[in-house]
């Protein structure tokens, strides 16, 4: 943990490069052991690396391709979990109303929900990280005026500024990949913003200064890599909060479109059996949402309590 | 102060503007409803006749500036759909809305911070452990899911709860209330909680580390020593201390209440007016889209604005860092 410090207190100019490599995975190992004291956290990785594994290789392992219309049958449309289609084949979570295999409907929608989420918290974590570091670098009215903007946007809840930008451009995959940037870009702007007010008051930065380095350099080579570490905490958050969000946009019908079913979308397209009590149509992607939501905000958990300071001290 | 309330009101005010400018152009921009408000047979000339009618054919500023205009005088379009001014439309809906949201917001805090005062101050117990854990699952789980579950829960399988609509409503004070019926209120308990869980476990989760903070303080171990009774201890000590934080948090979290009824409305088909804005957007029905979203817009700066002015009224502290500014 102080090795941490250490490093970014020292001159680290005077270590070699094997030096800092070595210290690196070391530090890796230890954080690795570390997190691995909390078996419920271990637990939640697991799951995530599992449901990211079948998210890159849906079009691989699942059973059927959903959307192959070739393939499907109206005969086999809302056969319950675990019952055999007309050619034998034993749909184990079901059927949805088009006779699509539940099972392989869920890979192909958690593949979507999945990059969905992490394509566009990264995007915001790009955009919130430049416009954070900008306004701490700079200081005086431009931080004041960008702060505020920050301040304002977060005074709105993210359904709502998603809400107001879906009903403005309608519905679709890029806007609504658009709508959670917009919605997720403030939170890693203020979070980087905090730690590099902190950090730019420290000795390193004023040695920077003094060697008259490039503003460009100092802050994308000593500011911003000991300002990462509160960043990637939220990342894992806000990849949870991008997930539900989308999901709970395209169930509403303005999110993704019909052609790229997401998580939400399946559950959506369930909804209208609910009442009638084929119940697995939305549930059972309900639960794939949940469990990649829960194993998310699990890990989220664990990297929060390692890597923050001030929960440490 | 009254300085600090200007200076406010004078912000909203620009936020108002800036959001009606970028709703304006942005809803007006794109699509077009006359595709799908007149039969697709209909000739060039009758589509003509239609756009003139609905003052489409006009540059896009002369009509930002006719829509400013009107709106100022309370009218924001007539609905493409229903044919009625949108505004009335909205506000007809709105009741609706409201009633959902204070009856969340008063179970949220009617089970949030009880929960969270058992929790925080028996913090090591396993029932305490279960509302941690439960708050957890509150934060996690999506509204729109969890609302599938309680129809099919209570409504499918066990029956006890209707899971559509409103239900009887009783005439008072001019509009239509479901709480004042046993059917209305029989109505309004499954999307009610469904909207209050997420700050259900927000409100465990501030009380508890409220109370966690304040009981481990001197005058409580002092308060204790002197043996007053713990009913005292436990409002006038440790309550009236938490309450600023929660009081404030109450009044953001309103506002993130009634955008999230956008979710319950849909899925119990409560017809608020949140249903109404996602049937207008699959319409493309844009007066009401923007009626929606500069009254939602006009009442989150409204709610901000007594939030603020609550918390300085609360926090001393506050009042004296915006003078200093």
């Amino acid at each position: 943990m102080s090795d941490l410090g250490l490093n970014s207190g020292a001159s680290p100019k005077f270590t070699g490069p094997m030096r800092v490599l070595g210290d690196r995975s070391e530090r890796l190992r230890n954080f690795l052991l570390e997190y691995a004291h909390s078996p419920i956290a271990v637990a939640g990785g697991g799951i995530l690396v599992l449901l990211l594994l079948i998210a890159i290789f849906a079009p691989w392992i699942a059973p059927q391709n959903p959307y192959d219309l070739a393939s499907l049958s109206i005969l086999d449309s809302r056969l319950p979990p675990g019952s055999e289609s007309y050619n034998g084949y034993t749909h184990w979570l079901g059927t949805d109303g088009v006779g699509r295999d539940l099972l392989s409907a869920i890979m192909y929608g958690l593949r979507i929900s999945l990059s969905v989420g992490v394509l566009s918290s990264l995007f915001a974590l790009m955009i919130g990280m430049f416009v954070g570091l900008f306004a701490a670098y700079t200081g005086g009215r431009t931080e004041n005026i960008i702060m505020r903007i920050v301040d304002l946007q977060m005074s709105f809840p993210a359904i709502l500024i998603a809400l107001i930008l879906l009903a403005i451009l309608g519905r679709g995959a890029e806007k609504t990949m658009i709508a959670l940037i917009a919605v997720q870009w403030a939170y890693y702007a203020r979070t980087v913003r905090a730690s590099a007010l902190v950090e730019r008051e420290r000795e390193y930065i004023e040695a920077a200064r003094g060697q008259r380095l490039g503003h460009f350099r100092i802050v994308s080579r000593h500011l911003l890599p000991n300002c990462f570490a509160p960043l990637l905490v939220v990342l894992t958050v806000q990849v949870a909060h991008a997930i539900t969000l989308e999901a709970t946009l395209s169930f509403l019908g303005i999110g993704l479109p019909e052609t790229q079913p997401s998580l939400g979308l399946l559950i959506a397209n369930g909804y209208q059996y609910l009442l009638s009590g084929s119940y697995w149509i939305s549930i059972f992607p309900g639960v794939a949402l949940l469990i990649t939501i829960l194993s998310i905000n699990l890990v989220g958990d664990r990297l929060r309590e390692l890597l923050n300071p001030g929960m440490r001290r | 102060m009254i300085a600090f309330i200007i200076q406010r009101v004078f912000q909203g005010a620009a936020v108002v503007l800036a959001m009606s400018l970028i709703v304006f152009v942005g809803v007006y921009a794109i699509g077009d409803p006359v595709e799908i408000l007149i039969n697709p047979d209909a000739d060039q000339q009758t589509r003509e006749a239609v756009r003139q009618s609905l003052g489409l054919d006009k540059p896009l500023w002369m009509q930002y500036l006719f829509f400013v205009k009107s709106a100022l005088h309370g009218d924001l379009g007539t609905s493409f759909v229903f044919n009625i001014p949108a505004i009335q439309l909205i506000l007809q809906r709105l009741p609706a809305t409201l009633e959902l949201a204070l009856t969340a917001t008063a179970l949220a805090i009617l089970l949030g911070i009880p929960l969270g005062l058992v929790s925080g101050l028996n913090d090591k117990r396993w029932y305490s452990r279960m509302i941690m854990a439960g708050s957890i699952l509150g934060f996690s789980l999506p509204t729109f899911w969890v609302g599938l579950i309680l129809i099919l829960v209570f409504g499918v399988w066990l029956g006890w709860l209707p899971v559509y609509g409103r239900g009887d409503t009783v005439r008072f004070l001019g509009v239509e209330w479901s709480i004042f019926t046993l059917d209305g209120l029989r109505h309004i308990i499954l999307p009610a909680f469904n909207l209050a869980l997420f700050k259900i476990a927000l409100f465990i989760r501030l009380t508890r580390a409220g109370v966690m903070e304040v009981v481990n303080q001197d005058y409580i171990r002092f308060a204790n020593a002197m043996g007053i009774k713990k009913a005292r201890l436990l409002w006038r000590h440790i309550l009236k201390n938490i309450m600023i934080p929660i009081v404030t948090v109450i009044g953001i979290e309103f506002g993130s209440v009634v955008a999230f009824a956008v979710v319950t409305e849909s899925i119990f088909n409560w017809p608020g007016m949140g249903k109404l804005i996602i049937e207008s957007i699959n319409h493309l029905d844009r007066p009401v889209i923007v009626a929606y979203l500069m009254v939602i817009v006009v009442m989150f700066v409204i709610i901000n604005l007594l939030v603020d002015l609550l918390y300085a009224g609360l926090d001393p502290r506050v009042r004296l860092g915006s003078s200093n500014r």
